[in-house]
């Protein structure tokens, strides 16, 4: 598509601005997610950068009009490079009492929050815990909503009465008024609209009331801004400076999805996924079922580990195996796991961690599996771990997974999150031709010349002989003669890989399997650490998606005046082999996580480095202005000196993300 | 014992590589460098014995054959056939073999589980891989108990059964696995006996046949923990303790009548809309069941199925219960990537069409 010019208001006064963050708020059943996701595209497709936050309840309809039924979907778009989908919105859009009620919380004073007084009913109110109607006390003493530039508009009695002609039921008709908030804040930010209506056009293609309703109400959202006077200000954010390329707008499921299907085709691997429906996993089962073209097959099995014990076949059988889960999955594929570890069969392993134990929450983002990827299993079961940073970059990660599996012969994890499974970000498109090609190398030929009872040479098959540089044993998939073998569960003998319960050989094995792992680093790039000063003494580390908080954290610490260098980890398994150097050099390091301390912990043990937690578990992305803030004291106790972060910290205007010499 | 003679419209190994002509193979061929470690007397000996024996009469190229297993003594079998194979974890073979089955066309595969791999902790896996009908060949060695774990009672255990973990006798009520498969429409289910190699022998030879998952309960002696447990069926003098089931013909057993070839017991409809077994002298002709594998519905097979022994085993059908011809999961699985994977054909490589797969939805171009 071409990139489309902004939709400026004739009348009205246009205003510059440089980043918004809006959140739309309402009822489960009120299209938010919908709603959110075009704004999306019209703003990336408008050239924005941009990175959005859906957050929903784990409940398919929780009870109409409460706050656990309250879904939202948070967008940050800015004329500059930023990371996150911001701390705080400016604009609310609250379609009911509980959506403003859940949020209201949330908003800096100023913020603007437009309402559909028509769901302000009394039953309405009372389901979200309003003694009275707060928008009959505007500017009145007790005016919960003082501070705020309140915006009350009866979007769903002027959504009925605008798609009239097409006779829908009332109910139906109603069911507009999420496209006629979208069309309301497309004026209010310039959007271009031709992508909203094109994605109407084919969405209800079969259904021409319920099209013409959904475009009269778009529409009609878009001129109640334009021409009445309850709206007197348009904003223009102007498109971003980004790097040259075709983007497209990804969420990190699509992009993780996108990358197995790739690593299939750059390893010429039919791929086999073996998958259990599990939130917020189940997309990459649905993606991936639709590639058959691409000869993937997947396979929804009957629970968790049928998942996995079908992508152990598989992979026996010479494809590329994926499972996908959550951390409830891993904890029933651990077993098997295990098994992939002791067969060393290439296996790749995604658990999009979710709130956690148990059930936890299903529908929240956090990343507390580390460890459960690390130790979770019976026995020295070392398995390489890799972690996207971002929802784009889920793509390039998913492709290093299947790189390291194939060409290690090993289960590998990736660690993706909620947070990145369901946001989204602007891409760009990588160039096919620049992945890397991995090469599945199968065993053809028998490897070990052996002397047979006759005192003859021979030539036998040894699966666990190993490839001495990356100690890779070879993969002889059935259907090659001469190299019949079985494999199991039980220690192998090294080498030959026969059954062998001997002492100093179980031993050796365990030695060489985390050996094996190891030597990964080998083939990783050096980390990238980011401290543009180089006066630094201050480190801050982090793995997965706190990515983009860590970075907007500390380019906020860097406005304000102060040193602080960020190093973030793809690999946690093996480590890079430069990240013990790197830690030492600084004075101090903090590690901001969404668990209680996964990674610090395991770069104590591994390099006894003094490492401080920064952990929350909300179940939803750090904030980058609290994170700010606790950079900025470690600086200043680490300098000794006194440190004010002033706007760049939590005092106002916050949520500015770009870099300092942007 | 009666040989098996049915009809095989769709071969299980139709598409695995046969060997060359002139190509022979023997059981020697089959077997493996490794130590046969079970406990002498043991009821799996026979069983390997039988298998690489009757293994080559398949006239399949060995690379192609797969055996998996789980967990139990039984599930040591895929180490002594010299074929590709894996010893996977408990309970779980038939996901593995569901995967290797599905992943490849010309593979022949083999599951090799026990009573408690199978139906207690792989229960699952057992009745969703019947369900699938996934081309592979179960073999369930039912013992009765946990050899492996040294004695406990087994989900095929009779009730009262005293173990290590019963001391004072079992409370649960056992399954039958022909019922249970039967129950899962598994569309090829068969019993045997670990003694009688010739019928054990002609049962896996059926069940390779069939295309799609085939069910074969073995009866297999425990010598250490379960010894005894099949005495009375495979007591010679005892005519009524096998009722044998041959496609087409009248279910009898028993004293053979020399001139009418039926046996002196014989099976016919029951009240309660099961099966009963009579005096064949007191059955009207046209009334013993005729045995039909064959029969889309199975209920007369699972009502045959219930005139086995839940306690001591003094009585049990044996033979083939079902044989139907039903789509299998991994035909089908492999047909829609085969017809999607030649709808793009004219498309491109694959990485033309990846590119224009990621390239995808709306996008822009920044210069």
């Amino acid at each position: 598509m071409e990139r489309v010019g902004p939709n400026v208001s004739q009348t009205k006064q246009v205003k510059q601005l440089d980043r918004v963050i809006i959140r739309f708020a309402g009822d489960s059943g009120d299209g938010m997610q919908l709603t959110g996701d075009r704004f999306t595209q019209e703003s990336a497709v408008f050239g924005n950068d941009l990175v959005t936050l859906p957050n929903f309840p784990a409940e398919i309809r929780a009870p109409q009009g409460t706050i656990p039924g309250v879904s939202s979907f948070q967008i940050h778009f800015a004329d500059h490079d930023i990371l996150t989908a911001g701390d705080r919105p400016d604009v609310l859009v609250a379609m009911n009492p509980a959506a403003l009620k859940a949020n209201l919380g949330d908003l800096p004073r100023g913020a603007t929050i437009i309402v559909d007084t028509h769901d302000f009913t009394k039953r309405n109110l009372d389901k979200a815990g309003y003694s009275s109607n707060p928008l009959d006390k505007l500017g009145e003493v007790d005016d919960i909503l003082a501070g705020f530039q309140v915006q009350p508009v009866d979007l769903t009695g002027i959504t009925v009465e605008a798609v009239k002609e097409f006779g829908l039921s009332r109910k139906d008709a109603a069911r507009a008024k999420n496209m006629f908030a979208l069309g309301l804040l497309s004026w209010m930010y310039g959007r271009p609209t031709e992508p909203t209506i094109t994605f109407l056009e084919r969405k209800f293609a079969k259904v021409a009331d319920i099209l013409g309703a959904n475009i009269a109400a778009f529409k009609a959202g878009w001129n109640y801004g334009e021409t009445t006077e309850t709206f007197v200000v348009q904003y223009e954010i102007k498109p971003a400076k980004m790097p040259s390329g075709t983007y497209r707008n990804i969420t990190g499921n699509l992009a993780l999805s996108y990358g197995l299907v790739a690593a299939g085709v750059r390893s010429n691997l039919p791929v086999f996924l073996g998958s259990y429906p599990i939130t917020p996993a189940s997309d990459i089962l649905h993606e991936l079922s639709k590639h058959k073209a691409f000869g993937v097959t997947t396979l929804q099995a009957e629970d968790e580990i049928a998942g996995i014990g079908a992508a152990i076949g598989a992979s026996f059988a010479g494809q590329l195996a994926i499972t996908t889960t959550s951390g409830p999955g891993i904890a029933l594929k651990s077993e098997a796991i295990g098994l992939a570890v002791m067969t060393e069969l290439p296996l790749v392993v995604v658990n999009v961690q979710r709130g956690g134990p148990s059930t936890g929450l299903p529908t929240k983002t956090e990343q507390a599996d580390l460890l459960q990827a690390m130790y979770g299993r019976n026995g020295e079961a070392p398995v390489p771990i890799v972690a996207p940073q971002s929802p784009g970059d889920c793509f390039a990660a998913a492709v290093e997974a299947a790189r390291i599996a194939i060409t290690y012969r090993t289960p590998v994890f990736l660690l993706s999150d909620g947070y990145l499974a369901n946001g989204s970000e602007p891409w760009a498109i990588p160039s096919v031709e620049d992945l890397p090609v991995i090469d599945a190398n199968f065993a053809t030929e028998p490897n070990k010349t052996v002397t047979n009872a006759k005192g003859e040479q021979d030539t036998e098959f040894w699966p666990y002989l190993r490839d001495e540089a990356t100690y890779a044993r070879p993969w002889a998939v059935p259907g090659t003669p001469g190299l019949e073998h079985r494999i199991g569960g039980l220690e192998k003998g090294e080498g030959h890989g026969n059954i062998s319960y001997d002492p100093a050989n179980h031993d050796k094995m365990v030695r060489i399997r985390q050996e094996k792992i190891q030597r990964i680093a080998d083939s990783l790039p050096p980390l990238e650490v980011d401290d543009p000063s180089g006066q630094a003494k201050v480190l801050v580390i982090g793995w997965g998606s706190t990515y983009g908080p860590i970075g907007a954290a500390c380019r906020r610490v860097r406005r304000a005046g102060y040193d602080v260098a960020q190093v973030h980890l793809r690999h946690l398994n093996p480590f890079p082999k430069d990240l013990g150097e790197i830690l030492k050099s600084y004075d101090k390091v903090l590690v901001p996580e969404m668990n209680l301390g996964q990674l610090s912990k395991m770069l104590r043990a591994e390099y006894l480095v003094d490492a401080q937690g920064y952990n929350h578990v909300y179940g939803l992305p750090l904030k980058a202005a609290e994170l700010a803030e606790a950079i900025g004291a470690l600086v200043g106790e680490t300098e000794g000196r006194e440190v004010n972060l002033g706007e760049h910290g939590l005092n106002l205007p916050a949520d500015h993300e770009e870099a300092p010499n942007a | 014992m009666s040989t098996i003679d049915l009809p095989m419209p769709s071969l299980g190994t139709a598409l695995v590589p046969t060997l060359a002509e002139g190509e022979t193979q023997t059981a020697k061929d089959f077997s493996s460098d490794q130590e046969v470690r079970w406990c002498p007397g043991c009821g799996d000996y026979a069983v390997l014995k039988a298998v690489q024996s009757f293994l080559p009469d398949l006239g399949l190229r060995r690379e192609n054959i797969v055996f998996v297993s789980g967990i139990g003594c039984s599930s040591r079998f895929p180490y002594y056939l010299d074929t590709y194979g894996m010893h996977s974890i408990h309970g779980r073979a038939p996901s593995i073999a569901t995967g290797i089955a599905t992943a490849r066309e010309d593979l022949s595969v083999w599951v090799v589980t026990g009573d408690g791999d199978a139906l207690s902790i792989g229960g699952n896996h057992l009745i969703h891989a019947l369900r699938r009908n996934v081309n592979m060949t179960i073999l369930l060695f039912n013992n009765r108990i946990y050899g492996l774990t040294k004695g406990q009672y087994s989900p095929t255990s009779e009730v009262g059964k005293v173990t290590k973990s019963t001391p004072v006798g079992s409370v649960d009520h056992p399954f039958n696995p022909v019922s249970l498969a039967l129950g899962a429409e598994a569309s090829f289910v068969a019993r045997t006996i670990d003694s009688d190699r010739k019928h054990l022998t002609a049962v896996l030879a059926a069940a390779a046949a069939h295309r799609g998952t085939s069910f074969v309960e073995i009866y297999q002696n425990c010598p250490i923990f379960n010894d005894g447990a099949f005495d009375a069926i495979k007591d010679r003098d005892n005519s009524h303790a096998l009722i044998p089931l041959t496609h087409g013909q009248p279910i009898t057993f028993g004293v053979q009548d020399e001139a009418t070839g039926l046996g002196d017991k014989a099976l016919v409809r029951g009240a309660g809309g099961g099966v009963e077994v009579v005096d064949t002298a007191s059955a009207a002709a046209d009334a013993i069941i005729v045995h039909d594998a064959q029969n889309p519905d199975p209920s007369t097979a699972f009502a045959i199925s219930r005139l086995t022994d839940a306690g001591y085993l003094n009585r049990s059908p044996i033979g083939i219960f079902r044989q139907v011809d039903r789509p299998t999961y991994d035909d089908q699985a492999r047909a829609q990537v085969a017809v999607a994977s030649e709808a793009v054909a004219s498309k491109g490589t694959a990485e033309e069409r990846l590119t224009a797969l990621i390239n995808g939805g709306d996008t822009w171009t920044i210069d």
